[in-house]
């Protein structure tokens, strides 16, 4: 890890001030993007899950996931130490400087990371069992992967170890947030399976849209100042940018998400005959997600490019995930989160800072992991869960709503609810 | 199916790591890596089929 300067110590701690907008405006979003009849579950899910992540990742997480030149296990494989996890303090005892604004920084990306299956599982997904997930997630899935990237772990070793560029590079946290998010959206979307009514019998699944388009789109513009405080901490923590490489950071990730917004503007209109603005949104927050794995590492030019096609691809990927593989996502997170996740990741391969071929492969590698160790781990766990308490809701909770059956009134008391006579396709 | 997928999966990411110690090429490691990583994607597809068929059996 590096050590900041007195005047980064001091950015640091004002932007992890910022830090929160990030989970407000994906809080928002899902919200939003929901039922208006589940409105208030998801908000006041979205809390206990920030809360839940974030006392499961004080009291033991950041023990596992430590920090770079920390304490750590390592296992001695093919002549090679693979340190897989970190030997840090429980509750934080004892850490000072840098350390300290990683575990500070960590704490909110945590959860950041536990509100992207959330939205992926609204309108059916049970708070209590969302609350276990989450700490499963939080106590140990996320340390783990985290302490491989940014706790000095052998995947942030590449490098050293087999000369794979500088190691796997991932400095505002596409891979351990988004994509690890993304993968756990859709485990729980799998384990849960569609909304009622989502997929009939015969013909195309219904529509069941977005309950208060203006939530979504302010969520955006929220969480556009709390993206940019993940990516600028990254670059100081991570990738050592300090000085004028900061000011590009931030140009890059506004350039990566607004390259997304115009490209989804585009398809949408070109598809639809008018733009659509849920899968607008979605794309401004997959841009950002790029930007994640992005802005630190190329140039502004590089990170427009990389918006523009996260943004121009998104659309077709959620429509194809919704009618070809079944899967109801309401929030979009599997896509926007995972699958821009990774094209940000793949892009610092060829056009980051350190391009070559040795970095790509590095990049691939860490891709491999989420994909072909973190997916089984977080189904086989999650599988587990829901056998012992189910995640899905009763049906007639589903049918009256999360609000009723969970909470006992609604978001929108004074307001009619409509009835589940949903739009054909 | 979805066992079946889930295992592709893993075996996937053990090609990919023992592609990374036992082949010092970097041509041969980048193939390897490569096909770990298309037996991971088809361990994908195999797992989201079962998704699809347990729901068209619930419909």
């Amino acid at each position: 890890m590096i050590v900041p300067s007195t005047f980064d110590s001091t950015l640091c701690v004002l932007l992890i001030a910022l830090l929160p907008l990030a989970p407000a405006g994906l809080a928002l979003l899902n919200c939003g993007l929901g039922r208006s009849r589940s409105a208030a579950q998801s908000l006041l899910g979205a809390l206990c899950l920030i809360a839940v992540a974030s006392v499961v990742y004080f009291a033991w997480g950041f023990s596992l996931e430590g920090f770079a030149g920390g304490h750590a296990h390592s296992l001695r494989i093919g002549g090679v130490a693979w340190n897989w996890v970190a030997a840090g303090p429980l509750f934080l005892r004892g850490l000072s400087g840098s350390s300290l604004y990683a575990a500070a920084f960590q704490v909110f990306a945590v959860s950041l990371a536990a509100l992207i299956p959330w939205g992926s599982g609204a309108d059916r997904w049970r708070l209590g069992t969302a609350c276990i997930s989450t700490a499963l997630l939080a106590g140990f899935v996320y340390p783990l992967f985290a302490h491989w990237v940014w706790g000095g772990g052998w995947l942030a070793q590449l490098g050293a170890t087999f000369h794979l560029g500088g190691g796997f590079a991932d400095p505002g946290g596409a891979a351990t947030m988004q994509v690890l998010g993304g993968i756990a959206a859709l485990v729980v979307v799998w384990i849960l399976g569609p909304r009622r009514g989502k997929f009939q019998r015969s013909g195309p699944p219904a529509v069941i849209p977005a309950h208060h388009i203006a939530y979504v789109l302010f969520g955006c513009m929220v969480a556009m100042v709390g993206w940019l405080a993940l990516n600028l901490l990254g670059a100081v923590l991570f990738a050592g940018l300090g000085g004028s490489a900061l000011a590009i950071t931030e140009v890059n990730t506004l350039l990566c998400a607004s390259g997304a917004l115009l490209a989804a503007l585009l398809v949408t209109r070109l598809r639809f005959g008018k733009p659509d603005a849920s899968l607008c949104a979605n794309a401004w927050i997959g841009g950002l997600v790029a930007s994640s794995a992005v802005a630190a590492l190329v140039s502004p030019g590089a990170a427009l490019f990389t918006g523009v096609v996260a943004g121009g691809v998104l659309p077709p990927a959620i429509e194809i995930l919704e009618l070809r593989c079944g899967i109801d996502d309401p929030s979009g997170g599997i896509a926007v989160h995972g699958l821009s996740g990774i094209w940000g990741l793949l892009v610092v391969g060829f056009l980051g800072r350190d391009a070559s071929g040795g970095q790509m492969i590095a990049q691939l590698v860490g891709i491999a992991t989420l994909l072909g160790l973190v997916l089984p781990v977080l189904y086989v766990l999650y599988w587990l869960l829901n056998r012992a308490i189910p995640f899905h809701t009763h049906p007639h909770g589903e049918h009256i709503g999360m609000d009723l059956h969970e909470l006992g009134s609604g978001a929108y008391p004074e307001f009619v609810m409509h009835t589940d006579e949903f739009a054909p396709r | 199916m979805k066992l079946a997928g889930l295992g592709l999966l893993v075996s996937g990411w053990f090609i990919v790591v023992s592609a990374l110690c036992l082949l010092p090429q970097p041509g041969r490691r980048a193939a390897f890596i490569s096909a770990g990583m298309l037996v991971e994607l088809l361990g994908l597809f195999l797992v989201g089929r079962a998704h699809r068929e347990s729901l068209e059996a619930q419909e």
